[in-house]
């Protein structure tokens, strides 16, 4: 079984220790985020050394490929090296979404 | 209501600065502004003394900024604690003369946000990296990330929001004696009337608060899930932290003052409808724009990441039925 191409987005790279800037989330989004999905590749988003995130960056992020690409998004986006509030924060995100679509 | 007339044709706004005015006792503040007019601003100030809340202080320094500093009164600074309003940047905000009694020493805490103006991504990025060191809070570890996290919210809705020109007025202070850090943040926008009008019809302004402290509701979208920007949930989130803390939050827009009350030993549990929680509404002259303050109690926050799981509770809570046994969960690498 082929494996499905890879890519990884380092979210410290673009937005700092404190995850908070929705315009940077905006351009993870549809710059990189977005694009691969739609290539079908599998997205992991690095966390490492980022200590904290908002609720409002990680919906900006990740809520409308929630949205798109409803339960698969589970299968194709994975998340790494979070702290235990980033885990809490796209666990909120998550839940949220799944409600709504 | 104090309305003054210096001539036939010219009013005053006043603003009176009381003795106190926190969170809790605010309520004499907000009865005793008069916003119904504009051309001269006069500022009078308790004579004994002045201990008030930042959002007091970010409200006043909104209100001065639409002024020239020449059409600014402000009465001198009699009261010794007055040097308060000068190291939280008042008077230079507001481009006056303080006429403050100068203390030389510094206060024991001396852990204050001073006046700020922020416009932009990065005037703010700038202030939240200024905040620690700021307030002091290398050592707080536990505290730092929901302070952020409130200030980055609170700051955000004014920027995307708010229509503002002026942009969002914040500023903090830790109080050494209650061990807690109070914020404001001030903006004389759109107000949340206007602002959910985009997406609701929304009838008062009470509506709006209620609107804008309910989960899921944001004035750029209707739908479920608001927009790819937008979720709705910031200022639900925030009044959570401060509902699980059993402190204060405020929130003033148009003609109405919501006050979020100290939980007590009242039950944890979170309410989706703000009107369910134990509050207070109050009347007030019209604040054209919207004006949030919140105080953490440092000894009473929990990490916050279990504020966070409390919050999921209750949302976990809220979605009931068998569509919630088919919920993904997250998939985390190390």
């Amino acid at each position: 079984m082929n494996k499905k191409p890879e890519i990884i987005i380092n979210i410290y790279d673009y937005a700092g220790s404190f995850a908070e800037n929705k315009d940077v989330a905006r351009t993870i989004r549809e710059k990189y985020l977005f694009p691969a999905l739609k290539e079908g590749k599998h997205v992991i988003l690095d966390y490492s050394k980022v200590d904290s995130t908002t609720q409002s960056f990680t919906h900006a992020l990740i809520s409308s490929a929630i949205k798109n690409f409803k339960e698969d998004f589970f299968n194709i986006v994975s998340f790494k090296s979070c702290t235990e509030t980033v885990r809490d924060i796209i666990g909120i995100v998550t839940e949220y979404m799944q409600k709504h679509i | 209501m104090i309305f003054t007339k210096i001539s036939s044709k010219i009013k005053e706004m006043k603003l009176h600065i009381p003795n106190s005015a926190f969170l809790g006792n605010i309520n004499t503040f907000l009865s005793r502004l008069d916003l119904s007019d504009n051309g001269i601003l006069d500022i009078t100030i308790n004579k004994s003394w002045i201990s008030i809340h930042p959002l007091v202080i970010s409200m006043i320094a909104a209100l001065g900024k639409q002024f020239r500093p020449e059409s600014i009164k402000c009465e001198k600074v009699l009261a010794r604690s007055g040097h308060y309003l000068v190291r939280m940047g008042l008077f230079n905000f507001l481009g006056i003369k303080s006429e403050a009694p100068v203390i030389e020493e510094h206060e024991p805490s001396g852990r204050i946000i001073p006046l700020t103006l922020i416009k932009n991504s990065s005037d703010l990025k700038d202030f939240l990296d200024n905040l620690v060191p700021l307030l002091h809070l290398q050592n707080e570890s536990k505290n730092v990330q929901a302070i952020q996290h409130i200030f980055s919210e609170l700051i955000r809705n004014v920027l995307e929001h708010s229509q503002s020109g002026q942009g969002a007025i914040v500023c903090a202070q830790y109080f050494k004696k209650s061990n807690k850090i109070s914020i404001g943040v001030a903006d004389i926008g759109i107000g949340l009337k206007k602002s959910l009008s985009q997406s609701y019809s929304v009838q008062d302004d009470r509506e709006a608060i209620k609107l804008a402290l309910t989960p899921g509701v944001t004035g750029t979208t209707k739908k479920p899930g608001g927009s790819p920007q937008n979720a709705g949930f910031g200022l639900f989130l925030i009044k959570s932290i401060a509902h699980v803390n059993s402190d204060f939050f405020v929130i003033i827009s148009g003609n109405k003052m919501y006050k979020l009350l100290q939980r007590g030993k009242a039950n944890l549990e979170l309410k989706g409808n703000p009107f369910d929680d134990r509050h207070s509404i109050m009347d007030i002259e019209t604040w054209k724009g919207t004006a949030v303050g919140v105080d953490i109690s440092i000894n009473q926050t929990q990490e916050f990441n279990n504020l966070l799981r409390a919050i999921h509770k209750f949302y976990s809570h809220e979605v009931k039925g068998q569509k919630k046994e088919h919920y993904k969960k997250p998939k985390f690498i190390s």
